[in-house]
């Protein structure tokens, strides 16, 4: 037997294939959900009423201080048993979105707060109204200053849609834990799958510093 | 038949604590010793080795943990170990603990100001002397809030260790699970202790934090 054997694990490339296309739907639609949530969560903590600032102040606590497993086998298997059936991928889509809207809220919060009180007073001045204030003043300079540490965090929870296996969404881990089972090839099923979440952690990283000046908070300079 | 009260699943999940607590004891102290050795590596020979403790880094801080316990459980065996759990586990997060430790440490360095180190070696101090009455006793006061930060995560992290069967906090929830069928009741207490666990070392990581920037 040879110690290392990859053509059987390579014969199953279409599960690798759909697993990367799920574990890609997955980033993508939490990265976007979870950014809004903590945008959304920081505002709160800033300017909301008092009771919706202790409710989100407890959830962000929650969330960062308990490991993401524990998290996703709350949601897919407790609340199931509470009433709330999910299916694994919904689960797994709430599970990471609450997980990035609690860090990305810390996060985005420090970018408001270090607005200069300068351009607040001056956008008052110009009479804008709050909305455009928070929306073109606060939150799209402020992600900007903050914006390599929110990518850093978008690309740990793209690492973590691989836990989202353990609830059995068919994402690019659950391939190489099911070719490991077929094949009995484990390690070779396991060391192609982690190449291609390097790949597409180093990819990911590009890709987010190229959109977020263009698209997200425009071309602001520092 | 036996049936679990809900004391015994609290005390079955409080017995399971101490090994979270072991894992990431020795995950934390293997992850600070080979962190340390590899940033005198980095700081020492820049070009050579710097090159691959950064590729190291890279590769650890590039893919996810779970992948990670996998490949060393079954790394292992194909080349002739045959670890337990604890051994694989313990083995994973050191390097993993150590990746992330010698990034943040690294940063420490890099942000002590240059003229500290023209200064020293004007006063005739060698690469080791300098790193050790100069740099150093500076970049640990900076050091100390990253690194409690790391504690946690990695603390969170032992709960990933579960699924290569070493039996820890997750893992004890997982099999009282199998038999109380009450999994909102078990994780929501898991999530509890882990809570306890990781939430006084944030808010004493938050409070150097603090009390190191009004001091800078």
């Amino acid at each position: 037997m040879k110690v290392l054997d990859f053509s059987d694990v390579i014969m199953a490339w279409p599960l690798f294939v759909s697993g990367f296309f799920l574990t890609c739907l997955l980033t993508i639609a939490s990265c976007f959900l979870g950014t809004l949530l903590g945008t959304v969560c920081a505002w709160i903590r800033l300017q909301g009423p008092f009771l919706l600032k202790v409710i989100v102040g407890a959830y962000v606590e929650l969330f960062r201080n308990t490991p993401f497993i524990i998290q996703i086998f709350f949601i897919f298997f407790g609340l199931a048993s509470a009433g709330f059936k999910m299916g694994a991928i919904v689960a797994s889509l709430v599970a990471l979105t609450l997980n990035l809207g609690a860090y990305a809220c810390e996060i985005v919060r420090a970018g408001i707060q270090a607005t200069p009180k300068g351009q607040l007073e001056a956008a008052q001045s110009l009479a804008l109204n709050r909305w455009q204030i928070f929306t073109r003043v606060m939150v799209a300079p402020g992600l900007a200053r903050v914006w390599p540490a929110l990518v850093s965090q978008l690309v740990i929870m793209m690492l973590a849609t691989s836990v989202c296996s353990q609830i059995s969404a068919e994402e690019i881990s659950y391939s190489a834990n099911f070719v490991a089972g077929k094949t009995f090839r484990s390690f070779e099923s396991f060391m192609i799958v982690t190449a291609c979440y390097l790949v597409i952690a180093i990819f990911f990283r590009k890709l987010l510093f190229w959109v977020g000046p263009r698209f997200i908070f425009g071309r602001i300079k520092f | 038949m036996s049936s679990f009260s809900t004391w015994d699943v609290i005390r079955n999940l409080l017995l399971s604590l101490p090994w979270t607590l072991f894992l990431s004891a020795i995950a934390f102290f293997g992850g600070i010793v080979l962190g340390f050795f590899l940033l005198i590596m980095r700081i020492m020979r820049p070009d050579s080795l710097g090159r691959f403790i950064t590729w190291y880094v890279q590769l650890f801080q590039g893919t996810p943990l779970l992948m990670q316990l996998f490949l060393t459980y079954f790394g292992l065996a194909l080349f002739g170990f045959n670890p337990s759990p604890l051994l694989a586990a313990t083995l994973c997060l050191s390097f993993y603990a150590s990746a992330f430790l010698t990034e943040a440490w690294y940063g420490c360095v890099i942000s002590i100001p240059r003229g500290q180190w023209e200064a020293s070696s004007s006063l005739a101090l060698n690469l080791r002397e300098q790193l050790r009455y100069v740099i150093f006793p500076q970049a640990l006061r900076i050091s100390v809030p990253p690194t409690v930060g790391l504690l946690v995560q990695i603390i969170k992290n032992t709960s990933l260790a579960s699924v290569i069967g070493f039996v820890e906090l997750t893992r004890t929830g997982q099999i009282i699970t199998n038999v109380t069928y009450d999994p909102f009741f078990v994780y929501g207490m898991v999530a509890l202790l882990y809570f306890a666990l990781c939430f006084p070392f944030s808010l004493w990581g938050r409070t150097l934090e603090r009390k190191f920037n009004v001091v800078r």
